[in-house]
Parts: C-alpha cells; structure tokens; sequence
C-alpha cells in the first residue's frame, strides 16, 4: 500500500464507520429495537475491514518513483574530510 | 496504515469507540421517555398473625397487587426488578423493610398485571410490636437498561394496619 493508499485507507475507515454508527443508531432509535441498532452496527464493521483492511489494487494506484541507480552513479557522494580528532579505528 | 495488522488494529479501536458513543447516546435517550407508573395494593385477607416461639410477630397476609409499570420500558430497557416491601416504624428502629413479594419482570407485554398472592416471603418483625401496627405498603423496583446505570425507584402506599389482637 502506497503513501496516498494508506491515507485513503484511514479516512475511509473513520468515514464508514462514523455512517454505521449514525444509521445504526438513527434506526434503531426510530424502531425501538436496540438488536436492530447492533445488528447494523456489526454489519457496518465487517463491510468496513473488508474494504479498508486488505491490501485492494486500488489502494496502490500512486506507486513511488525512484531513481535509477545509475543516476547515484553519476553523482558520486561528497567525501567526508576526515578530521585528526576522529577515532584511529574508523581508518 | 502500512501493514494489515496495523490497520486492523486502528479499524477495532475506532469501532469500539464508536460503539460505546452509540450507547452512551442510547443510554441517555432514556431520559426523554415520559414515566407515569401506577400501582395499587389492598390487603384481602389476613390469614395468620400470632408470636412465634421465639417471641417474635409473624404475619401471613393476601395480596392484591396491580401495577402498570410499562412506561417504565423503553427500547433500552432489558428487565425490571419489582418487589412489594412492608414498611414500618418500631421504637428501636426508625425504619424497619420487610420484603414481602417480588417479580421479574422480562417485557413490556408483563408489565401491566394485577395478581393475587399471599406473601412469598415470611412476613415476621424482630420483636413483638406489630399488633395494631401502622404500616406501609411500597412498591419498589429496579430498572435494569440494556446499556447504561440502573436506577431504582419507588411508590408508597399508606394506610395500612394490622389487628389489635393475635388470631
């Protein structure tokens, strides 16, 4: 799961399971039946973790771009000068 | 988010919390719902009434109970608890509560009755004062919701006595 996936991923895990919790509660008040108020609930949870817990292909729609290896190569890292402080150990 | 684990994990948390705000919510949903209980209790009979060995007072008495306790339900309400309790002063103690009769009741169909019984209980003061004893008669009961606190509460009868003599 990519960076844009991963945000995806919580934010439609807070938003599902906000709606549930709502529509659970908003019918179950209006029925008068605190089962049909758990009922909802539980189905809105298992909806929710099959959509946002596994790793789905939509989830991975923004896969990060590195550079080619040859470009390190091209670009040789500075070197460090070594000071006469530094530990003989590390020569 | 980046592992199943760790979004299983963020996806329970968030369900449980949302879970108790919704009962907590339901819970206080209660206190919208319009009371009115009533309730009637007479004496039809008093069959025994003499001093135990021991020296203390035991009464038998019939009952007849009737209650509508069914605006006591609501849809969070799972049981009540009622109990009829005899209530009396003795000069040793302010309030003696003797426990004479109880039900539970399970649904709203329930909660409307009226029966006759005579007491379930032993009817017998700790002493020998209850000749032409002043007493109440109280119904009490228990609210116990779904989610949320159980709350108690009561309706007292008065002008209940008792004879003046053993039978």
């Amino acid at each position: 799961m990519d960076w844009q996936g991963q945000k995806l991923a919580e934010q439609l895990m807070q938003i599902l399971l906000l709606i549930a919790a709502v529509v659970a509660f908003v019918v179950g008040y209006t029925t008068a039946s605190f089962r049909t108020m758990m009922l909802i609930y539980a189905g809105g949870v298992v909806l929710t973790s099959l959509i946002t817990v596994p790793n789905w292909p939509f989830f991975n729609r923004h896969p990060l771009k590195w550079l080619d290896p040859s470009e390190a190569e091209k670009h040789p890292k500075p070197q460090v000068v070594v000071s006469s402080k530094k530990k003989p150990s590390k020569k | 988010m980046h592992s199943f684990g760790y979004r299983a994990n963020a996806l329970l948390t968030f369900a449980v919390t949302a879970l108790a705000f919704i009962c907590a919510i339901a819970s206080f949903s209660d206190k919208f719902s319009n009371q009115n209980p009533s309730a009637e209790i007479q004496i039809l009979n008093i069959n025994r009434f003499k001093k135990q060995s021991r020296g203390n007072d035991e009464v038998s008495l019939t009952l007849d109970i009737a209650a509508d306790l069914q605006s006591l339900f609501t849809w969070n309400t799972k049981q009540i608890f009622a109990f009829v309790a005899a209530e009396y002063e003795t000069p040793k103690n302010s309030l003696n509560q003797v426990s004479l009769w109880d039900a539970i009741i399970p649904a709203k169909e329930n909660a409307k009755f009226r029966i006759q019984v005579s007491n379930k209980y032993r009817f017998i003061d700790q002493g020998h004062n209850l000749r032409g004893k002043e007493f109440n008669l109280t119904l009490h009961w228990h609210v116990m919701p779904k989610t949320g606190k159980m709350f108690a509460d009561k309706i007292v009868m008065s002008g209940y006595s008792l004879p003046d003599a053993y039978r």
